[in-house]
């Protein structure tokens, strides 16, 4: 930025004073920064090539890496995590925007409804799993006597580890082969709590996007003739797309970390049926205090993300639509 | 209503009534958790367990077991040393957390965003890549470190722990610079002309105008923070240094994994503050999520 400077002592003197009082404004947040997010970087690259109890006993290079890549337990908490991921991705944001796009056709009452969507999102993640775990219960749980209604039998939700397909067709008197039976409803149940959760976050977010489609797109469209579906299809989502693809960017993200829900609804089980890899680092560190096995798999898992990241940006950002 | 053009309208309407169908629908199903928390909390044991809908007049005898807010209150424990419920412990745990989490996060954020918005000092863009860059660095990434940390600094168990790695939003900064940028650089002239410091600056112009972000900054992370369960989890041992979501956890895994009246009496006392708190102050919620996209 240039500004015009009369170089007199007093100005240069002003000047100088200015400088240090904004390095004086951005110290607190700079020095908290330094501290809690890129020392711990470091020191947690050099933990995950220790053999750490309390401090660095051994350092052994790469073989807590070498150790996870050869763990199946690594591997299938990763591959809970992608699952979930997968499953929950989808739902949590088709759902949030149809409802969206409803809350967009000029409804009375449009901020009560988005009001109630986002009640979930504010409180406290502990407390309204407590309410959906008790929901969840199995034998005459809440949900079991509603579907009881329907006739649908009664499930164990977050403690039934076999796979919903499985369930759904063995009603019928069909069995699946091994590996089809879909995710587990364990997995399932705590899918449906987070989309639960974070379908009126999505909303409010698809809500403003929407906002920003200009008018004269849709006037345009209803005088050439196009019923509701084409201008959905052709005009909403794709001028959309910038929004739809920045929350399945962090929606992603979020499924990675998820931790406080499943581990206060599952503990990662039954067995390791929900252990997601946030669960899997948790427990090498609190149940068998491996803190650089635990670094290690953080590091694993971060460049996973990272790595997806990438692979999104480049394979959605070419059809993502900026007006 | 013979006119046979109102049947257009008429048809329209029943679009229509399938939109409010589904909203309604959907409303519901984001209430109604809260509601059967509510009522599971005001039921007997016995009602609990059989999974009594309405146990109260006019379908049942009981009335309603308002007795169950002091019960679990009391069946959470007592604090040895201050000889209060446990409860309350609790509370106040939760309190200083997120409020000396609040007002630092609120403090740092103004004082950096000022700087990136109005003061020119060497390595400006440097720093701001540097704020930056933090967000790619996620949480799950640094908790050994942090916990290892927390040991070094003889910080496991006290406040400290819960506190000072939070004092620090990257995204307080943002939305204030973004809104410090936005107040019409006229004035910024204008009171530097009259002699004005940037300090007075700061204090009689942007932070007034900046009220709206403010609160947004502060409201966000007063529940994202009332939200934090692992890390308290992690780095504090006592009965008396537990937050609520980690005491609320613990009662679920002990007395209120049976007494589940008990336990959604707990939740309500949880809940239920946080929500009518909401209700004050959801349009900075929703404004403020939808400008930055930020999730917690």
């Amino acid at each position: 930025m240039q500004q015009k400077t009369n170089s007199t002592p007093q100005s240069n003197k002003k000047r100088l004073g200015d400088i240090l009082l904004g390095y004086a404004f951005l110290a607190p947040a700079l020095v908290l920064l330094v501290v809690f997010e890129f020392y711990p970087l470091f020191l947690g690259l050099y933990i995950s090539m220790c053999n750490w109890r309390t401090s660095c006993r051994a350092f052994i290079g790469a073989e807590n890496y070498i150790r996870a890549f050869t763990d199946p337990e690594m591997w299938h908490s990763l591959l809970v995590t992608a699952t979930y991921s997968l499953v929950s991705v989808p739902v949590q944001l088709g759902l949030g925007l149809v409802v969206a796009y409803l809350l967009f056709q000029k409804i009375k009452g449009m901020e009560w409804f988005r009001m109630m969507f986002f009640m979930p999102y504010i409180t406290t993640t502990v407390a309204t799993a407590a309410i959906w775990a008790y929901l969840f219960s199995p034998d005459k749980g809440p949900i079991n006597k509603l579907l009881g209604v329907f006739g649908i039998p009664g499930q164990r939700w977050l403690g039934e580890t076999r796979g919903i397909f499985d369930l759904m067709l063995s009603g019928l008197g069909i069995s699946l082969p091994e590996g089809l039976g879909g995710p587990n409803l364990a997995l399932v149940s705590l899918i449906i709590y987070t989309t639960w959760v974070f379908v009126g976050y999505d909303v409010v977010i698809f809500l403003a996007g929407l906002v920003n489609i200009p008018k004269e797109l849709y006037d345009a469209a209803k005088v050439d003739g196009a019923n509701g579906w084409n201008i959905f299809r052709h005009i909403t989502l794709p001028l959309l797309s910038p929004t739809t693809f920045f929350l399945t960017l962090i929606t992603v993200i979020g499924t990675f970390k998820a931790f406080n829900h499943i581990y206060v609804m599952t503990q990662g089980g039954p067995g390791n049926a929900t252990t997601t890899a946030s669960i899997f680092i948790f427990q090498q560190l609190v149940t068998y205090n491996r803190y650089g096995y635990s670094a290690a798999i953080s590091f694993i898992v971060f460049i996973i993300i990272l790595l997806l990241t990438i692979l999104q940006n480049k394979v959605a950002g070419e059809r993502v639509v900026y007006e | 209503m013979n006119n046979p053009r109102a049947q257009l309208p008429a048809r329209l309407d029943v679009g229509r009534i399938l939109i409010y169908a589904v909203l309604i629908l959907g409303a519901l199903i984001s209430v109604i958790p809260f509601l059967y928390m509510l009522l599971t909390s005001l039921k007997t044991y016995g009602s609990v367990v059989v999974d009594n809908f309405w146990p109260w007049p006019p379908f049942g005898t009981e009335a309603f077991q308002w007795s169950n807010y002091p019960l679990a209150i009391e069946t959470i424990g007592m604090d040895k040393n201050w000889h209060i419920p446990l409860f309350f412990r609790y509370l106040m745990n939760s309190v200083i957390m997120s409020g000396v989490i609040v007002v630092g996060t609120v403090v740092t954020s103004i004082l950096a965003a000022y700087t990136f918005a109005y003061i020119d000092i060497p390595g400006k863009n440097f720093f701001f890549i540097l704020v930056l860059a933090t967000l790619m660095i996620p949480n799950d990434l640094t908790l050994v470190p942090k916990v290892v940390m927390v040991y070094n600094f003889k910080w496991y168990n006290t406040y400290q722990a819960l506190t000072l790695p939070f004092l620090v939003s990257v995204f307080g900064i943002f939305l204030m610079r973004q809104f410090f940028m936005q107040i019409p650089r006229d004035l910024y002239d204008a009171a530097r002309i009259d002699g004005a410091s940037h300090l007075r600056y700061l204090a009689s112009v942007v932070v007034p105008i900046s009220q709206p972000a403010v609160m947004t900054v502060a409201l966000l992370n007063f529940i994202w923070s009332l939200d934090n369960f692992r890390w308290p989890l992690l780095v504090t041992r006592d009965e008396n240094m537990r937050v609520l979501a980690v005491g609320l956890q613990q009662f679920w895994v002990g007395d209120g994994s049976t007494q589940t009246q008990l336990l959604m009496a707990f939740a309500s006392m949880i809940v239920v503050p946080v929500l009518i708190f909401y209700f004050f102050t959801q349009k900075n919620f929703t404004e403020g999520i939808a400008k930055t996209g930020i999730k917690g």
